[in-house]
């Protein structure tokens, strides 16, 4: 069985670039960019993630089908979240007609419940 | 009939391999797992069979016959979570994808025999909870445990029937692995993926979707867990939280849950006609890509089950376009089925007749979905009786038709005994009358308004109430009948052969039953799927 | 003796060892994949919950302690790394080697959990912050804030029982390594541990900004 043995040099430059990242994200959360802070800060933790994928988790020398897998997986989370975000994002492209508290469809709601704490 | 000339005493094969309690319930044989999974399912499917039986029995009455409504409420929610999580998820797979999969690629077992045992120990202690929940008072939130019922204003058992459902998802997620695995790294030499029969095709396909939906269920029902324990506020909207987020969680799965329920039965179908029509199936490609296609596209349309719930409309109208689309692979099926039937050679043993009832009555319950899958319609159709018939169309229409047939079909070789097929065909009949007289009449009462999930109902809807209670008293009779021949064929069944009914396949290759080891060698592939009409060889 | 222990590395449904490993990795990527969807849904709610109420989450996260945050993911790439060499000592037949590094990342992983346990989460609950155990706070954006701490808890708790299931494999590991099971024909639950606590790291890579650095500290 062929093992393919990965130098330790290798390792201890990336885990010196992981290290060096996480001060780089750490220390961009103090410098005001706006909204641009969690792109930044994203950007960097996909950088990272990927060093660690490739590099510890051995995927440069893998077989293809293990990528296919990863990159999967990752399609299916953009799935989840993108859809449902399409619900979240376009709720309010739908006005809600004026005077809705008061028409007769709106009944008052219902007392008391077992376990409602509040 | 005539036996196959074999003493079935002094040959070795996995059932007489190793005697004892210990033997089966320590096997990592997938064969013997596969028992364990027949067994187990069977049992739940009784249980579940039970609170069917108390909900047609209690709507014969327009006030309700028999029970309460919060009593009502509990049948209909264990009768769901218990048909769908306890056996519809793991039916075809975990019996017949396990028993079958190494068999069908030539290989010795599957890739992860242990992880195996414990999937099936896995659902079993799922089991025990979801029983537990029952037993200790029921749950009433239906499967769907929507929120903030389930998590603030129902006292019933939600936690131990979330919990249940929440391991069993493990066990469908170690199975799917280990059939992924297994397909892509353990296929005999000579069997290309284009070569593999195409019930592999639906076994891979089906385990896709168990890999990457299962887990998001999972933590949302951690999430409602979590939120009735601690009282915080995840999905209460009094707090900020929205209902919404946790149907748009909770549907990613169960949408694609449900093509898990079909697709395994679409596999056997493809097999069965194949045999039974002793010709090979027509646009092989079409059929393999269109079950990895129904996998795919069926994670973009879980929105269809909520289009009046809140969700916005923009987001329904796209859902509703992506579940058009996903009606079109199902369809290729239907039709490369029917193909493959023109000019073939057609015998109408059990098996068979199983095959056809799947086709009819699965194009039946998918033409209902277009009906859901419109906004417009769905308006009026959505938590009627007709999204009820719509379901049990596919479900028991068609899975567990594809669930029969594959019981039918492969029995000889699991068990190594025939059934009488007189009284199989007879079964099947009465199961196919019985099933449309059940649920006909639901899409008919859910089309002129009666809600679901009620316990009563407007007297203007008794007859046709009361016609699905007759259906299911037959249906009943239908699902009683093989249980009785089967069992009986295990002791005094004639000896099958190892290949009675002259099909194509490994499995059909090796002894009835087959030695625990599967292959003496390890097969080499040289011919293309369903080869019929070439030289038949005497199998010995 | 190479041989003896070759062949019985063998499981009995593989055709070779290169078989046999490949088939582990790929059991594990799988496996992987589930575990991203099984985050995937909390990250999923989280993402929503953060654009809907993005100020409470911001004050919610300042509540947090950045330092320990960085100090602590400086810790898992320490293990990360650890483990790493701990793959190469089993590929390479290296038992001191392999068990050594296998005893630092399970210290490091142990030093991610008590760091959590106590200086984090102990500290949140003493603070009033603990949705449905102990939470206090009482200011305007009390609701969106205590969201924030549900999602923080539930995804660092999630984290937190991997990190231990994974700290629990590796010691099975550790005892194995003792006994010299591992060599250059039989590693392939080295690196399939790996392959799993690698993942945790780079779970807990995306939680840190997204929980702690929310908004900016400026």
């Amino acid at each position: 069985m062929q093992a393919h043995v990965v130098p330790k040099k290798t390792y201890f430059i990336v885990f010196g670039l992981l290290l060096a990242m996480t001060a780089l994200t750490t220390g961009m959360a103090y410098v005001d960019l706006g909204q641009w802070n969690t792109v930044v800060a994203l950007v960097i933790a996909c950088c990272k993630a990927t060093l660690v994928v490739l590099f510890f988790m051995h995927l440069r020398w893998s077989p293809r089908l293990m990528r296919v897998v990863l990159l999967s997986a990752l399609l299916w989370l953009a799935i989840l979240i993108s859809l449902t975000t399409t619900d979240f994002f376009s709720r309010d492209w739908t006005p809600i007609p004026e005077g809705w508290e008061s028409s007769q469809l709106c009944l008052p709601s219902l007392p008391g419940n077992l376990l409602h704490r509040r | 009939m005539a036996t196959a000339g074999e003493n079935l005493d002094t040959r070795v094969h996995y059932l007489n391999a190793n005697y004892g309690i210990k033997s089966w319930l320590l096997t990592t044989d997938h064969k013997r797992i596969a028992i364990l999974y027949l067994a187990s399912i069977t049992l739940f499917f009784l249980v579940g069979g039970i609170a069917a039986v108390l909900i047609r029995l209690h709507l014969i009455e327009p006030n309700g016959a028999i029970f309460e409504p919060g009593t009502y409420n509990k049948l209909f929610s264990m009768h769901g979570i218990i048909m769908v999580f306890f056996f519809m998820i793991p039916s075809i797979p975990a019996v017949f994808g396990n028993f079958l999969i190494p068999m069908m690629i030539g290989a010795r077992d599957l890739a992860f025999p242990k992880l195996n045992l414990l999937s099936w120990y896995v659902f079993i202690l799922g089991g025990f909870l979801t029983l537990y929940a029952v037993i200790g008072g029921g749950v009433d939130t239906g499967w769907t445990f929507y929120t903030p019922l389930s998590t603030t204003y129902v006292n019933t058992n939600v936690l131990s029937a979330a919990l249940g459902v929440f391991v069993s998802g493990f066990s469908s997620i170690l199975t799917g692995l280990n059939f992924v695995v297994t397909i892509h790294k353990m296929r005999a030499p000579g069997m290309t993926w284009f070569r593999m029969p195409l019930f592999l095709w639906a076994m891979y396909a089906t385990s896709i979707i168990q890999i990457l939906g299962t887990p998001v269920v999972a933590i949302t029902l951690v999430l409602v867990a979590v939120e009735r324990l601690f009282h915080v506020g995840i999905f209460d909207p009094a707090v900020g939280g929205d209902p919404i987020l946790f149907q748009h969680l909770f549907w990613f799965y169960s949408h694609p849950a449900v093509y898990i329920m079909i697709l395994p039965s679409m596999g056997v179908v493809s097999e069965l006609i194949a045999c039974f029509a002793k010709k090979r199936i027509f646009g092989y490609s079409f059929v393999a890509f269109s079950s990895v296609a129904i996998a795919v596209v069926s994670f973009l349309v879980w929105g269809h089950h909520m289009f009046v719930s809140g969700q916005s409309i923009y987001a329904g109208i796209i859902f509703s376009a992506l579940s058009f689309l996903v009606a079109i692979p199902s369809a290729i099926k239907v039709f490369n089925w029917t193909a493959t039937l023109y000019k073939g050679s057609i015998s109408y043993q059990a098996p068979m007749l199983y095959a056809l009832g799947f086709i009819g009555l699965f194009t039946m319950g998918g033409l209902t979905g277009l009906f859901l899958a419109t906004l417009a319609t769905d308006t009026h159709l959505h938590d009627t009786y007709f999204v009820v018939g719509h379901f049990h169309y596919i479900m028991v229409g068609g899975a567990v038709m594809g669930y029969l047939g594959a019981l039918h079909f492969w029995w000889p070789k699991i068990t190594g005994r025939l059934y009488p097929d007189g009284w199989a065909r007879l079964a099947a009949a009465i199961i196919f009358i019985g099933f449309n007289l059940t649920f006909f009449p639901q899409y008919m009462v859910g089309y002129l308004g009666m809600p679901r999930r009620y316990a009563i109902y407007p007297p203007k809807f008794q007859v046709l109430n009361v016609m699905s209670s007759a259906g299911a008293s037959i249906l009943a009779v239908g699902y009683a009948i093989p249980l009785v021949y089967l069992i009986w064929s295990m002791r005094y069944g004639p000896v099958a052969g190892p290949n009675p009914w002259g099909a194509k396949g490994l499995e059909w290759e090796t002894p009835s039953p087959p030695p625990t080891e599967n292959f003496e060698q390890t097969p080499v592939v040289t011919e293309e799927a369903y080869a019929y009409g070439a030289k038949e060889v005497e199998v010995g | 003796m190479a041989d003896s222990h070759a062949a019985s590395a063998l499981a009995h449904q593989f055709e070779d060892l290169d078989q046999q490993h490949e088939a582990a990795s790929l059991g594990m990527w799988v496996f992987l994949a589930t575990e991203v969807m099984f985050f995937g849904g909390l990250f999923a709610g989280y993402a929503i919950y953060r654009n809907l109420y993005l100020p409470g989450f911001a004050a919610g996260s300042h509540m947090l302690n950045v330092t320990i945050g960085a100090l602590n993911t400086a810790v898992l790439i320490c293990s990360s790394l650890t483990m790493a060499l701990a793959v190469r000592a089993a590929q390479m037949g290296k038992r001191n080697l392999l068990v050594t590094f296998l005893m630092l990342t399970i210290a490091l992983g142990l030093a991610f959990v008590i760091i959590k346990l106590t200086l984090e989460w102990r500290h949140d609950y003493v603070e009033g912050l603990a949705p449905g155990l102990n939470f206090l706070y009482a200011q305007l954006d009390a609701k969106s804030v205590e969201l924030f701490f549900c999602f923080y808890f539930m995804m660092t708790g999630v984290h937190a029982l991997h990190m231990v299931v994974g700290v629990g494999v590796l010691g099975v590991l550790l005892v194995q390594a003792w006994k010299g099971r591992f060599g250059p024909q039989r590693y392939n639950a080295v690196e399939t541990a790996g392959l799993y606590w690698h993942f945790v790291d780079i779970v807990w890579i995306f939680l840190f900004p997204l929980l702690y650095l929310i908004g900016g500290r400026y």
